[in-house]
């Protein structure tokens, strides 16, 4: 009985997936000038990080990091980014919620989050479909030996982090989102938000670089989790008992996140007066 | 004539006052957020320069000054002209560009400034303030003449982005797709603050000739700064400005001519 309620409910979100697939297929060429623009700031930041090793002695490290391990950094941070952003969906839920398109959604036995978190799926499937040829062949054309790591249980904790980073992503995005409920224009918190995770989440440079106190600092704040930490796991930097520490972390945040999205997803219901219903 | 349309545009400021009055907290979050990415890319040098003495032969406060006056440049460029370049291919598609070709004067003065983004000049100021500490921090021997010349440069560069994006923006009359390929464009912005010694072979040549991003704040940093030793690149600055601006106003009249009002 209970499996069967269950299988039924697999069921339902398994369809919006399949929806979700087909309605970002139609924005493929979206996607692919997307990736594509998207490699210009990459070449530019690899080309910066040859010229200052340039400027150094042959075999000199930044950080601890060798020129083939910053390039990869890079390319990794690339990858992982490609696999895990919100690009769309915040702006999409906002909306939803501003305009009243929430309104036949509610009355669907559908959760909104779960609903949202299958199109957000969706969409990075595509995503990484049409973004996989594009990126395999710049690596290709930037010549780096790219590091790999040997062992696999390395490789499984990248995949772990990897999926917690989307979701940890995710959530933060939709409990941002939530904000339309009281406010009309939710744009500048998001990018205010979104500044402080372009930097402090590795997107500029691997946080190695800072002076160590303020790495201490951020290790405690969500950010390194979405995107730092499973690049670092990959390049071999966090390893052991650190890296056990840093999953659980990472879970701790996926987890808050979760539950922050989904206390403002109630409260914004009790506030919400289905404007255009 | 010019009186005119002076006066035009003193009623094209004074309703964007209006308009950004209207929402006071929105205006004001948009003056933090573009403040909070200026101080990130600040930081970012900050970081970068913790770890090597310089970038090719750019130092620390030369690529400080450069990172504001890419900042100056791209907000004077916003507060004139951003908006206005984005939202043409929306005048075509709905055409509400007719009401604006009925209006006794020049169209495409209309098109170039309806809206000001006001915004916009108090993060100039702010990029203005990073500027002087720089050249402070350089010791800059700086002239009257050079201090002109540095000024005039930036105008050419500013004049060569509006140009260029007007003449991407003026593809709207063939495609829908024109708003997408300029904020492309202004995406290129994010090069800009990067000295230019840091890329090479055709990487280098396109964002130096074809979207011309890095030669507009480069070369007015380097006059600043004492960085070069010929007048070659400023004159190549000057003529692009001038060469872009000629090719943009051809585009607009090829343009409109292929106008067919989407209204009526």
């Amino acid at each position: 009985m209970l499996a069967g309620v269950m299988a039924a409910g697999l069921r339902k979100y398994l369809q919006v997936l399949a929806l979700g697939l087909q309605g970002h297929l139609a924005y493929r060429f979206n996607f692919l000038a997307r990736v594509l623009f998207s490699l210009i700031p990459l070449t530019a930041l690899l080309m910066l990080w040859r010229t200052i090793y340039a400027g150094k002695p042959p075999g000199s490290h930044v950080g601890g990091y060798s020129l083939e391990e910053m390039l990869t950094y890079y390319l990794v941070a690339a990858l992982v980014n490609a696999l895990t952003a919100v690009t769309e969906d915040d702006w999409q839920i906002a909306a939803d919620i501003r305009d009243g398109n929430i309104n036949h959604l509610l009355v669907k036995p559908l959760d909104y989050l779960g609903y949202r978190l299958c199109l957000f799926a969706s969409g990075r499937i595509v995503y990484m479909a049409v973004a996989l040829l594009p990126l395999v062949l710049f690596v290709w054309a930037v010549g780096v030996p790219l590091y790999r790591p040997t062992d696999p249980g390395t490789w499984l904790c990248f995949l772990v982090s990897v999926v917690l980073t989307a979701l940890l992503q995710f959530f933060i995005s939709f409990a941002l989102a939530m904000l339309a409920f009281w406010v009309l224009e939710v744009s500048t918190f998001i990018f205010i938000v979104y500044a402080f995770e372009y930097i402090a989440s590795g997107h500029l440079f691997p946080l190695d670089l800072l002076p160590v106190p303020l790495q201490q600092v951020l290790q405690y704040t969500p950010f390194p989790y979405e995107l730092y930490f499973p690049v670092s796991i990959y390049l071999g930097k966090t390893t052991g008992a650190e890296l056990m520490q840093g999953l659980a972390i990472q879970a701790f945040w996926t987890l808050t996140a979760w539950w922050l999205a989904r206390w403002a997803w109630s409260r914004g219901l009790r506030r919400y007066g289905a404007v255009g219903g | 004539m010019l009186r005119r349309y002076l006066r035009i545009y003193a009623a094209l400021w004074a309703n964007s006052v209006t308009r950004e009055m209207t929402f006071k907290t929105n205006f004001l979050l948009w003056i933090v957020v573009e403040l909070l990415w200026f101080g990130l890319q600040l930081c970012f040098i900050g970081v970068l320069y913790l770890h090597t003495e310089a970038i090719g032969t750019w130092t620390r406060w030369e690529v400080v000054l450069l990172v504001g006056t890419s900042h100056f440049i791209q907000e004077i460029f916003q507060a004139f002209f951003l908006i206005n370049c984005a939202n043409l291919s929306e005048l075509v598609r709905t055409g509400k560009l007719d009401f604006l070709l009925l209006l006794p004067a020049n169209s495409r003065f209309l098109v170039s400034l309806r809206q000001v983004d006001l915004g916009s000049f108090v993060n100039a100021g702010t990029a203005v303030a990073v500027m002087v500490y720089a050249a402070d921090q350089l010791d800059l021997s700086l002239t009257v003449g050079r201090l002109l010349a540095f000024l005039a440069l930036c105008l050419c560069g500013i004049l060569v982005h509006y140009a260029l994006m007007f003449l991407l923006a003026s593809i709207s009359f063939w495609t829908v797709k024109a708003q997408g390929i300029v904020w492309g464009y202004y995406n290129l912005f994010q090069l800009a603050r990067m000295p230019d010694e840091a890329f090479r072979g055709l990487f280098r040549f396109a964002f130096t000739f074809v979207f011309p991003v890095l030669l507009v704040t480069n070369v007015p940093v380097r006059v600043l700064a004492e960085k070069l030793d010929s007048v070659f690149w400023p004159c190549v600055l000057v003529l692009l400005a001038v060469g872009c601006l000629i090719v943009s106003e051809w585009g607009w009249r090829v343009s409109l001519r292929r106008y067919t009002s989407a209204s009526s």
